[in-house]
């Protein structure tokens, strides 16, 4: 019983922050750090940071993420499948309902005009997205190389109209990624234990 | 059967779209005009209704996408197909290995594909750029130059970033959307 009252609560809080997360994941964060944190101390602050990172480096919207991690921490299964179905029930039933209507509200004349104008405003807005990520970027060689790499490959092959899907680049990078580590893994171990030998021997 | 198509390829998409919002747009844009969807003029109407509403992004263009190809039970399977992995891997990270962030090789790998979101991101918004813009979409095909978006979007982009520069805050993607709007219908009406 205490356990379907705090689902129920969960639901009521997610349903909450899902309908008033305009733009996105990182808006939400404060949002649910307000609520999570500040008011109900369901999490403490140092926890919150953790999910946030959990949420940021797993695949899917951040805003999922979290809620079905949060929920896990309060209620188990139950309380991570009412907070995830929670956190989308708004964005689902708004979009779903402007999808039944969308045609015909394009089919007035202004409204078509003023599309022609957002049309490039997304451009743009995605534009600054990629640009701010790319700012937040560290400097490295990596970073760098693939960076311009995926940009000059996706650009060239789209333009030759050549098929090629994202998820391509993402394990590719991913798998070169891991051979990396494990290759910087395996150097450094034999170079430990190669330092260690002498030593091993002098004591004796 | 276009709902299990539309579950498997929300599905597919929920499962590798990192960065979150933006992250997933290039996966999406494929996969819209592969299977002849939308237009690249629809798909571009889409995100600036998903980005108008609240919630998050990837929710919303499964939604909308979903119900566009197949109604209701559309939209109902797109969305939970984007949000099933999301949903599946948290779990397994709350409940069995809390500390999975914490292993070096992980922390490699997930640091190693993010300068690759960046570059899908910023690949798909150029490319997008130059077919708006310039009307190009491959070598050999003819292309018209679109004077009116391009000053729409020096505007727009004037806006952006004297208000960060001047005003040190991020100009609502909202308002610029509906400032857009305005000069959208200013420049077809004129």
């Amino acid at each position: 019983m205490q356990k379907f009252k705090t689902c129920l609560k969960l639901f009521l809080v997610m349903f909450k922050i899902g309908l008033f997360t305009f733009g996105g994941g990182y808006a939400m964060i404060g949002l649910l750090e307000n609520e999570l944190v500040s008011r109900r101390k369901w999490l403490e602050s140092d926890e919150f940071l953790n999910v946030v990172a959990i949420a940021e480096s797993t695949p899917g919207p951040v805003a999922i993420n979290a809620a079905t991690y949060v929920g896990y921490k309060l209620a188990g299964f139950w309380g991570s499948l009412s907070a995830t179905v929670a956190v989308a029930l708004p964005s689902f039933s708004i979009i779903f309902l402007i999808s039944l209507f969308f045609d015909a509200f394009l089919s007035l004349k202004y409204v078509a005009y003023a599309f022609d104008g957002i049309r490039v405003c997304v451009i743009f807005l995605i534009l600054s997205a990629g640009v701010k990520m790319l700012l937040k970027l560290e400097k490295t060689v990596w970073n760098i190389v693939v960076t311009s790499v995926v940009i000059a490959v996706m650009v060239a092959l789209s333009v030759l109209s050549i098929a090629f899907s994202s998820v391509w680049y993402i394990l590719i990078t991913a798998g070169l990624a891991l051979l990396l580590y494990l290759f910087s893994y395996f150097c450094a171990r034999r170079k430990k234990s190669s330092e260690q030998k002498p030593d091993a021997e002098g004591k004796q | 059967m276009i709902y299990l198509t539309l579950f498997l390829t929300f599905l597919k998409i929920g499962a590798v779209s990192f960065g979150g919002g933006y992250g997933m747009i290039s996966l999406i844009r494929e996969t819209v005009l592969e299977n002849a969807w939308l237009t690249e003029e629809e798909f571009l109407n889409f995100i600036a209704v998903a980005e108008s509403t609240p919630g998050p992004l990837a929710v919303n263009m499964a939604t909308f996408i979903g119900s566009s190809q197949a109604g209701f039970l559309g939209a109902l399977t797109a969305t939970l197909g984007v949000i099933l992995p999301s949903f599946v891997i948290i779990l397994i990270i709350a409940a069995l290995i809390k500390n999975l962030l914490k292993y070096a090789g992980v922390q490699s790998v997930l640091s190693g594909i993010r300068p690759t979101i960046v570059g899908l991101i910023l690949a798909t918004a150029l490319t997008m750029f130059v077919t708006r813009i310039f009307g190009f979409t491959s070598v050999g095909a003819p292309f018209s130059f679109d004077r009116r978006a391009l000053l729409i979007f020096l505007i727009i982009a004037a806006v952006a970033v004297l208000w960060r520069v001047f005003k040190k805050r991020q100009f609502s993607p909202i308002l610029l959307i509906l400032l857009s709007g305005g000069l959208g219908i200013l420049v077809n009406v004129v």
